[in-house]
Parts: C-alpha cells; sequence; structure tokens
C-alpha cells in the first residue's frame, strides 16, 4: 500500500479494522487468538521473568570472579544483563519481536495485522492508535502515581530538620527514583497517549506511519518503568537524575538501572519521535498544507524533531556509564584519561532539549484549546508554529547553562547566556499567540480551559524565574538549590501537567465516549492549582535562603517555610486522589453519555462517528481552509467529508 | 492586539485601560520591591561579589515585575470582561483576529531588545564588572588584580599575605565525602576544617575534590564553585566587614551530603592572622604529612571514597595551573 493509495477517497468498508485496508477475514495464529494462551501481558510477564533469570545466571557465570561489588553481594554484570535479557523477554512475550523475527526467516504470511476486537486489545500488542493511545493513558498515570507517592515521601522527609522518617541512604534513593521516574513519565506524558490517538486523527490519516513502531514503543516505555524501578530492590542510586559521574562510578548495582533504564526509554523515544515526524509529513490527507496543520500537531512534530535528535545523546552517555561500570572501560574516569565532564556534557546535551519535549506538546494543547474555548481564531497561526521551532533549534544550544559554576568553560558562560536567555523570545511567541486568542474572545470556561489557562499562568512564574538563573551573577545564589527545583516544577509539572490535564478533560469523551464529570473536575482544578502553587511558590523562597537541593536536612529557620510546603504537598498529592475518583466514577460509576461534539470543535477529531472505527475515516477527508475559524460568518467547513452527513460534521462554528 | 480600524469606538480603549493600570501597578511594585524588599535579598552584603550579585537579582526582579503584572493584567482583564456570560458582543473573529502585524512585530521588538540587554548585562558583570564569584575553572576569564599572580606564587610556595598587604589571599578547598577542608598556602599549606578570612581582602579560592564532585557554597559570600576532582575551580570574591557565613554543599554527593555544612568567618585582619599563624604553628607536625601544596591531588591517593579503581595510579593526569598565568 502507497502513500497515495492511504489518501484515497474512496469510501472503505466497515469490515476491516486492518491498518493495510480490507483483506477479508484472516485466519488468526495462536499469538493472536483470544484467551490466555495466546500473546499478551502475562506471557510478557512470564518471559520477561525467565529473560531475567537467564541474564543473571549467564553474567554471574561470566564474570563471577571479578564484578562482585564490595559489600552487595551483586554483579554489575549479571545485573545488566539480566535487565536487557528481561527487556527482551518482555517484548518478545508481547509479540513485538514476532514480525522482525518472522521476516528474518522470510515467513511474511505469518504475521498478522487484525486486532482481535474486545477488551483483551488493551493488553497485547496492538497496532491501532488508538488502543495504542489509551494503553499510554494508563502507562503515564501509572507512572504518575508512583512517582507522586515518592514525592510525598520526599515532602514527609523535609516535614523537619532533625527528626528523620528515613535514613539518609533510603531518602536519596527516594528523591533519585522520583525525579528519573517523573522525568521518564515526562517525555511521554503527551506524545504517548495524546499524539498517538490524535494526530492521525487531526491530520485525516488512517493511521500512524509505521504501527509496529507505534507499539513497540508503548512497550519499551513499560519496560523502561520496571528497569529503572529496578534499582529499588538493587539498593537505588544516589545521583538524583542527573547522575554525574564519578559519583555515578562510585555508586552501587541501583545504577545500572538508571543508566539501562534511560537507554531503554531512550530507545522507545526515539522511535515514537521518529514516527510522529513520518506521519505528519507524510499522511495529512489532501489539502492540509502546512499553514493549516492544527497546532497541537506543529508542536508534536517539533517535539518529535528533538526526541530524534537528542536522545542518541543520552544513549550514548548511558552506554559509556554501562561500559565503565561493567566492562571497566573508563570515559567517565579522570585518573584513567577518562573525563568525568564528559557525562555532563553528554547528559546536558539531551537535558535541555528534553526540557522542551517536556515543554513543547502543552504548548500546543494550550494553542489547540484556546480558539475553541475562546470562540475565535487562533491569533498569529504562522507566530505559534515559528515559536516552537524556534523553542526546538534554540534548545539544541543552550546545555552549558546547566554548568556555569562547574568550572567547565569560563569563557563560554556569555554565550551560553546568550542563548539561554534567548529562548525566551520564541518562548515569549507563545505568550502573545496566546494573549492575542484570548483578546475579545467569549471565553467559555470549561474544565480543559481552567487548565489552559492555569499553565500560563504557572508557566509564566516558571519562564520568568528561567531568566534568573541565566543570569550567571543570579545563578551563583540560585543554582543547585530549592529555587531551580521550584523553577523546573513550575515548568514541567504547572505547564506540561496542567496541559495534560486539559488534554484529558477535553479528548477523554472522545476516547471513551464518556463525559468527565463537571463538579469533581471543578474541585480537581482548584486544589491542583492553588495547592500546586502553594507548594511551589514557597519553594523559590527557601532556595533563595539558602536550602540545596536533594538535602534531608536544613536550616532550622527554614522549617516553617518547608512544612507549609510539606502540607500543600499533601493537599495537591490528594487533588490527583480527586482525579483518579473523577475518572472512576465518570468512567464506570455513574457514566455520562458524551455528545458527539461537546465543545463544538472545528477539529478533524471530532467529526469522526463515535467509538472512532478502526479506519477512523470512512472517506479521507479534503482539507478546505484554515483551522480555527470560529465565529465566522460565512467560512468554509475546514474539510470536505465528501458526503453530506458526516458523522459529527453538522458542528456549528458560531457561538 | 489593539485593531483600531475595525473596532468600534468603545472597544478601542481595552488596551490603553490595561497599560494605564499597568504603569501604576508595576510602578507601585517596583518602588515597594525597591524599599522594602531589596535590600534584605540573598545573598546580602557580606563581600563585594554577594551585594553585586544581590544588585544583579534586584535588577532582573525589577524587570520581572512588569512582565508578570502585564500579564496577569491581561489575563485578569481578559477573563473578566471576555467570558461569554458578560461580554455582549460577538467573539471577535475573520482576518482581524487572526493576524495583526503591528501587534506582533511590537511584541518581537520589545522582547528581543529586552533579551538582548539581558545578556548584555549579564555579560559585562561577569567579564568587566565583578566575575560574579562563580566558579571560573583553572582559566578564569575575570581576575581581579593580583589574583593570577598570586596564585602562581602560592603553587610555588612563594605567596605572602599580612594585614594591609592588600595582597591576594589564595585559599584551597578540598572537598570530599562529606566535609570540606580548607589550605592556606600562605601559611606554610596546613590545611584546618575551619574557613576563616580576613576582611578587606580579595581572596582566591582554588575548589577541588578528592573523590566525586561537590560545590563548595559559600552563601553570604556569594561563592559558588564546583568541586571536580583533578580540577582546579577558581572563583573570586572581596570580604567587606567581619561576619559569618555558612558554607554548604550545594552538588549532589552520595548520601551525607545534605549534612555537608560547617560555619566560616570573617575577621578583622589582625585577628586572621593571630589565628593563622597559630594554627600553621599548632598543625605543623601534620602538615608535615599532608601532600605538598598542589592545584589538585590525585583522589584516591588519600583513601576517601571511590576506591573503585586502585589507588596511586602512577599515569594520573594532573592538572596544572592554567595558560593565563604570567610566566
Ligand atoms: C505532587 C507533586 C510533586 C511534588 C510535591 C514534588 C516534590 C519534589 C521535591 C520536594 C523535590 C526535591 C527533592 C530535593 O531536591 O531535595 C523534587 C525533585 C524533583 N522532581 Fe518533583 N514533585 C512533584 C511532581 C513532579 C513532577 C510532575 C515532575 C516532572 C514531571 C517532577 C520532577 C522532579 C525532578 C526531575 C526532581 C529532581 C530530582 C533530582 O534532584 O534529581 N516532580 N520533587
Ligand atoms: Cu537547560
Ligand atoms: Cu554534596
Amino acid at each position: 500500500m502507497t502513500i497515495s493509495d492511504e489518501r484515497s477517497t474512496e469510501v472503505r468498508g466497515p469490515v476491516s479494522g486492518s491498518p493495510r485496508g480490507p483483506q477479508g477475514p484472516r485466519k488468526l495464529s495462536w499469538t493472536q487468538r483470544p484467551g490466555l494462551l495466546s500473546q499478551n501481558l502475562l506471557t510478557a510477564i512470564v518471559l520477561g521473568v525467565i529473560g531475567y533469570l537467564i541474564g543473571h545466571w549467564f553474567g554471574n557465570y561470566l564474570s563471577s570472579g571479578y564484578d562482585y561489588i564490595a559489600n552487595s553481594g551483586q554483579n554489575n554484570i549479571a545485573n545488566t544483563l539480566a535487565l536487557c535479557f528481561g527487556v527482551v523477554g518482555w517484548l518478545g512475550g508481547i509479540g513485538a519481536l514476532n514480525y522482525p523475527v518472522a521476516k528474518l526467516f522470510g515467513h511474511d504470511g505469518l504475521v498478522e495485522d487484525e486486532p482481535v476486537d474486545n477488551w483483551t486489545k488493551y493488553f497485547r500488542y496492538t497496532l491501532d492508535h488508538k488502543v495504542v493511545g489509551l494503553q499510554y493513558v494508563v502507562g503515564v498515570l501509572l507512572f504518575m502515581f508512583t512517582g507522586g507517592l515518592l514525592a510525598m515521601a520526599i515532602r514527609t522527609e523535609l516535614l523537619n530538620p532533625t527528626t528523620h522518617y528515613f535514613a539518609p541512604d533510603v531518602y536519596i534513593k527516594i528523591v533519585s527514583e522520583h525525579g528519573t521516574i517523573m522525568m521518564m513519565m515526562a517525555t511521554s506524558i503527551i506524545v504517548g497517549p495524546l499524539g498517538n490517538y490524535f494526530v492521525p486523527l487531526m491530520i485525516g490519516s488512517r493511521r500512524m506511519a509505521f504501527p509496529r513502531i507505534e507499539a513497540l514503543s508503548f512497550w519499551i516505555f513499560t519496560a523502561g518503568y520496571m528497569v529503572i524501578f529496578s534499582a529499588l530492590p538493587y539498593g537505588g542510586f544516589p545521583t538524583g537524575w542527573t547522575g554525574y559521574a564519578p559519583l555515578q562510578t562510585q555508586a552501587g548495582p541501583g545504577m545500572v538501572s538508571y543508566l539501562l533504564g534511560f537507554a531503554v526509554i531512550g530507545i522507545g523515544m526515539i522511535l515514537a519521535g521518529f514516527n510522529q515526524a513520518v506521519t505528519i509529513i507524510n499522511y495529512r490527507a489532501p489539502g492540509m498544507t502546512w499553514s493549516r496543520v492544527p497546532v497541537f500537531v506543529w508542536s508534536i512534530l517539533a517535539t518529535a524533531a528533538l526526541l530524534t535528535l537528542a536522545t542518541p545523546v543520552l544513549f550514548a552517555g548511558g552506554l559509556f556509564g554501562l561500559l565503565d561500570k561493567t566492562v571497566q572501560t573508563a570515559f567517565y574516569v579522570n585518573e584513567h584519561g577518562g573525563n568525568a565532564y564528559l557525562w555532563q556534557n553528554l547528559f546536558w546535551f539531551f537535558g535541555h532539549p528534553e526540557v522542551y519535549i517536556m515543554a513543547l506538546p502543552g504548548f500546543g494543547i494550550a494553542g489547540e484549546l484556546l480558539p475553541v474555548f475562546c470562540r475565535r481564531p487562533l491569533f498569529a497561526y504562522r507566530v505559534s508554529s515559528a515559536g516552537m521551532i524556534g523553542v526546538a533549534l534554540l534548545s539544541f544550544f543552550v546545555w552549558q547553562h546547566h554548568l556555569f559554576q562547574s568550572g567547565i568553560n569560563p569563557d563560554m558562560r556569555p554565550l551560553f547566556m546568550l542563548t539561554t536567555e534567548l529562548i525566551s523570545i520564541p518562548t515569549g511567541f507563545i505568550y502573545l499567540v496566546g494573549m492575542g486568542t484570548l483578546y475579545r474572545a467569549k471565553i467559555r470556561f470549561e474544565l480543559p480551559m481552567l487548565f489552559v489557562l492555569a499553565l500560563f499562568f504557572n508557566f509564566l512564574i516558571g519562564g520568568v524565574t528561567g531568566v534568573f538563573l541565566s543570569d550567571v551573577p543570579v545563578n551563583v545564589t540560585v543554582h543547585g538549590g530549592f529555587f531551580v527545583l521550584s523553577h523546573f516544577h513550575y515548568t514541567i509539572m504547572g505547564g506540561l501537567l496542567f496541559a495534560f490535564m486539559a488534554g484529558l478533560y477535553y479528548w477523554l469523551p472522545k476516547m471513551t465516549g464518556k463525559m468527565m464529570n463537571k463538579k469533581i473536575g471543578k474541585v480537581h482544578f482548584w486544589l491542583m492549582f492553588v495547592f500546586f502553587n502553594l507548594t511551589f511558590f514557597p519553594m523559590f523562597i527557601i532556595g533563595l535562603l539558602g536550602q540545596p537541593r536533594r538535602v534531608f536536612t536544613y536550616a532550622t529557620n527554614l522549617q516553617g517555610l518547608n512544612d507549609f510546603a510539606s502540607i500543600s504537598a499533601f493537599i495537591l498529592g490528594f487533588s490527583f486522589l480527586v482525579f483518579f475518583y473523577n475518572l472512576v466514577y465518570s468512567m464506570w460509576i455513574k457514566p455520562e453519555v458524551a455528545p458527539a461534539n461537546p465543545w463544538e470543535s472545528l477539529g478533524l477529531e471530532w467529526q469522526t462517528a463515535t467509538p472512532i472505527p478502526a479506519y477512523n475515516f470512512e472517506r479521507i477527508p479534503v482539507i478546505m481552509t484554515d483551522p480555527y475559524r470560529y465565529s465566522e460568518e460565512g467560512a468554509p467547513a475546514y474539510a470536505d467529508f465528501g458526503t453530506k452527513d458526516a458523522p459529527g460534521s453538522s458542528t456549528p462554528t458560531m457561538a | 492586539m489593539s485593531n483600531q480600524s475595525t473596532n468600534s469606538a468603545g472597544q478601542v480603549h481595552h488596551l490603553r485601560r490595561m497599560a494605564t493600570v499597568w504603569v501604576i501597578v508595576s510602578i507601585i511594585g517596583d518602588v515597594l520591591f525597591s524599599i522594602f524588599v531589596a535590600p534584605h535579598v540573598p545573598p546580602g552584603r557580606l563581600t563585594e561579589t554577594a551585594a553585586k550579585d544581590q544588585t544583579d537579582f534586584n535588577i532582573l526582579f525589577e524587570m520581572a515585575l512588569p512582565v508578570l503584572f502585564g500579564v496577569w493584567i491581561y489575563l485578569s482583564y481578559a477573563l473578566y470582561f471576555w467570558g461569554d456570560k458578560r461580554n455582549p458582543n460577538p467573539a471577535f473573529s475573520g482576518d482581524a483576529a487572526r493576524t495583526n502585524m503591528k501587534t506582533q512585530v511590537s511584541w518581537m521588538v520589545v522582547t528581543t531588545v529586552t533579551v538582548l540587554f539581558l545578556a548584555g548585562f549579564g555579560t559585562w558583570a561577569l567579564i568587566v564588572d565583578h566575575g560574579s564569584g562563580g566558579g571560573q575553572g583553572p582559566n578564569p576569564a575575570f581576575a581581579p588584580a593580583g589574583g593570577l599572580k598570586a596564585e602562581t606564587a602560592a603553587l610555588l610556595g612563594k605567596a605572602t599575605w599580612a594585614p594591609g598587604s592588600n595582597n591576594v589571599l589564595p585559599i584551597q578547598v578540598i572537598g570530599q565525602q562529606w566535609k570540606f577542608t580548607y589550605r592556606y598556602p600562605t601559611f606554610g599549606g596546613f590545611e584546618s576544617s575551619q574557613l576563616i578570612l580576613p576582611a578587606d581582602t580579595t581572596v582566591a579560592f582554588n575548589v577541588t575534590s578528592l573523590d566525586v564532585i561537590h560545590s563548595f557554597w559559600a552563601y553570604q559570600l556569594g561563592v559558588k564553585a564546583d568541586a571536580n576532582p583533578q580540577v582546579n575551580d577558581v572563583a573570586y570574591t572581596e570580604t567587606k566587614n567581619p561576619g559569618s557565613f555558612i558554607v554548604r554543599c550545594s552538588e549532589l554527593c552520595g548520601i551525607w551530603h545534605g549534612s555537608m555544612f560547617n560555619n566560616g568567618s570573617v575577621e578583622s585582619q589582625a585577628a586572621f592572622e593571630q589565628w593563622a599563624t597559630t594554627t600553621e604553628a599548632a598543625n605543623a607536625a601534620n602538615t608535615a604529612l599532608l601532600p605538598a601544596f598542589a592545584w589538585t591531588y590525585v583522589p584516591s591517593a588519600n583513601g576517601a571514597g571511590g576506591s573503585y579503581y586502585p589507588t596511586n595510579d602512577p599515569f594520573s593526569a594532573v592538572e596544572t595551573y592554567g595558560s593565563k598565568q604570567p610566566s
């Protein structure tokens, strides 16, 4: 099947769920049949465990003579191989390897595309982007929940400077694990669930470009989650999410989980980004020129560029670290000709684009939702896509702003100060677009809109404090302290997480056919917004008053502020429980059927039937005009479906 | 965002109203901040660098306040007047609502000018004015008068300092899991766990580590420099009046990172000399056992931390003090 076939507008029979088009019902192989004996989550777990055990045995067999770590009874080589084999077992168990292996042996016929269309498809290697999207929703929520529990533990420890709830080694484990889990989750929190689910719908495509890669990226993501979690039974790692060498080299076996975890997640990120980029570039419906692409899709494209270009550096960096720890290379060991700065450079060369991987999709959701709830066109559409591209490009040239005090290269500080501050220009574009779109609007204060407005409030504080951090003289005081901590929570949590919530409240009705409860949602929003700010705003002051990051004790005069932040954090944590309750309540306890287009959006994704057929569009739509022509008298419809009554296409544009 | 040509007379004034409120609120905010908050902003004014870092923070804050107020006022105004319940007019739409060159260009010009000003100001502060007190590695981009000379002299064992001499005082900060110690090359290279500084003196901190990365953060001095093994990270400051300060490690260095702090003080020059000479004499026996004063030390030679690799590697790279030193 070629791309031009894919775009043809001829009617497809609804019999086929296959992205490859109708080929009639096929005989299912045993891997795909319903029931416990086929390949599913269970086989993945079983093979994952078996792989783990084999790898562990093999590692010990190879190296037990010399690689035991003093006092730990652990062997880095055994742990590394165990995790590698475990990941491969997991992927094999879920069925991700069937196709490549079958191809390898020339058995194309063995491979099946037909998803079994019942609930079990959510526990399988399913290629439908809508299933993968929902799998991702559950995946990232699980990630977020564990990371959030660890955050509660952190704030508990910081309740008191002298009474300790955790031993120092346990505490540092918790902080490191919290940061790493959250960062890994945040790379995928929007691209994974909402990107996979909605990008094809929003560009009028029947599928992602590479459905197998898309499913693979999800199952790698889950594997990465388990790898990073395995650090805990291994004794944790003491380096925080930044993993600086030589502490990394010195650390115990939990470090292997960190390095390998990032490598595994990294592969998933590269694949996901690559798949998104190819899809967006090649699978747009006819008529969808670059100036008609929804801004959410623009943001995913910019993010995809960062995912594919920045993550390989992290992968390489992690690999070097693993080699240092297992086969005793010396990439990061100064005494043997390596250089500990190398890790800092590699890590942040990835790390800074990474922070925009965690910002751009949020901007995209904000830009996408604003016109819907303002009932007017997006202001300065071109500026918004230029802003996202600008941010993405510049983000590769700022990484040493994390190393201003490291002594790495004093002459480069003015340059990195400049590039960092330059980024605020394209970031400012997003504000221009946001504020411009509010101008003389008719704002509907629905739940998704509240979260978007909160994003603009929070990210402003995050962004302005970022400028403080980029100023080297101010950086001397605030680097490495709670000020930084608060800054990046304001951008990631205040921006990305609020955007994710906006996206969920906005799109869950489409994904599930059920509305989220508005009352509980309002409670969730206000608790989350107010207590997010009450938790993290005091931390700016705590940081300015001299509390470094990652400490289990602090000056006694800071206890009041810390307790205030902790108690707010507990309520903030509680707001997530309210969200989960709302989810359960609205989906299962008291479901309320969603109208076809509850927000009266013009977006393509709302113009499909509910539930969305596996092939998305009966006919590939032809895009007729710019998106977001709300409230415009006589504006043509965004898309032509070739039928008079395409489901949901009767959206009123007038407010 | 004003589009005067298409607006009816009443609507033209949205932005003017906001601007009026914005100017008033910004001025009030900045004045209140400057009077009541600015003098107390960390890191205080114990040293020249601290004072200047504080000034820079305050300037940034005074610029940030109007930005914050601008967005907040606009947001409040929009949410209040343009909510669908309150706004009687239809939503703004059509081409005029989609682009407005004047607004877009002026936004870009304003942000660009602001940003370039900030970068220029920061660079000036860093290179010309005071060097910020941050760690600058072995080849400082900014050095106070006499700084490099004193450093070279210290390595050769010829550095001197006496009350009133106006010489730069080199001090070595050694981080290790989990404490900081300080060597005074001008006083025979003794090592102490106390950091005492003379008042009215330019100090050159030479920060290094024996194991993992630490960060020497002398909070009230406005000094922060990472302690990397085998790297000499130099940071300058200029003390003014006597006072006490706290030193904390600000780079995660393992499980006891949280308790890696101690107190230091700035004493009068005479008191400092008194303390230094007494300590030099009292520690003489210990000093004899220390490795010769150098910018960096092979980490595991002291048996501290790490010990993942064999100790006493004969092929260790030795970091030499920078190329910028006078010959
Ligand atoms: C309930 C919400 C949250 C709370 C109360 C919270 C609290 C904290 C605290 C107190 C620390 C600092 C520990 C320290 O350095 O002493 C921390 C670290 C961190 N948090 Fe969160 N956090 C929350 C959510 C998030 C989210 C959503 C993200 C990212 C998506 C995140 C990412 C991080 C990272 C990267 C670190 C740094 C870890 C390190 O130092 O290596 N956190 N968090
Ligand atoms: Cu960065
Ligand atoms: Cu430390």
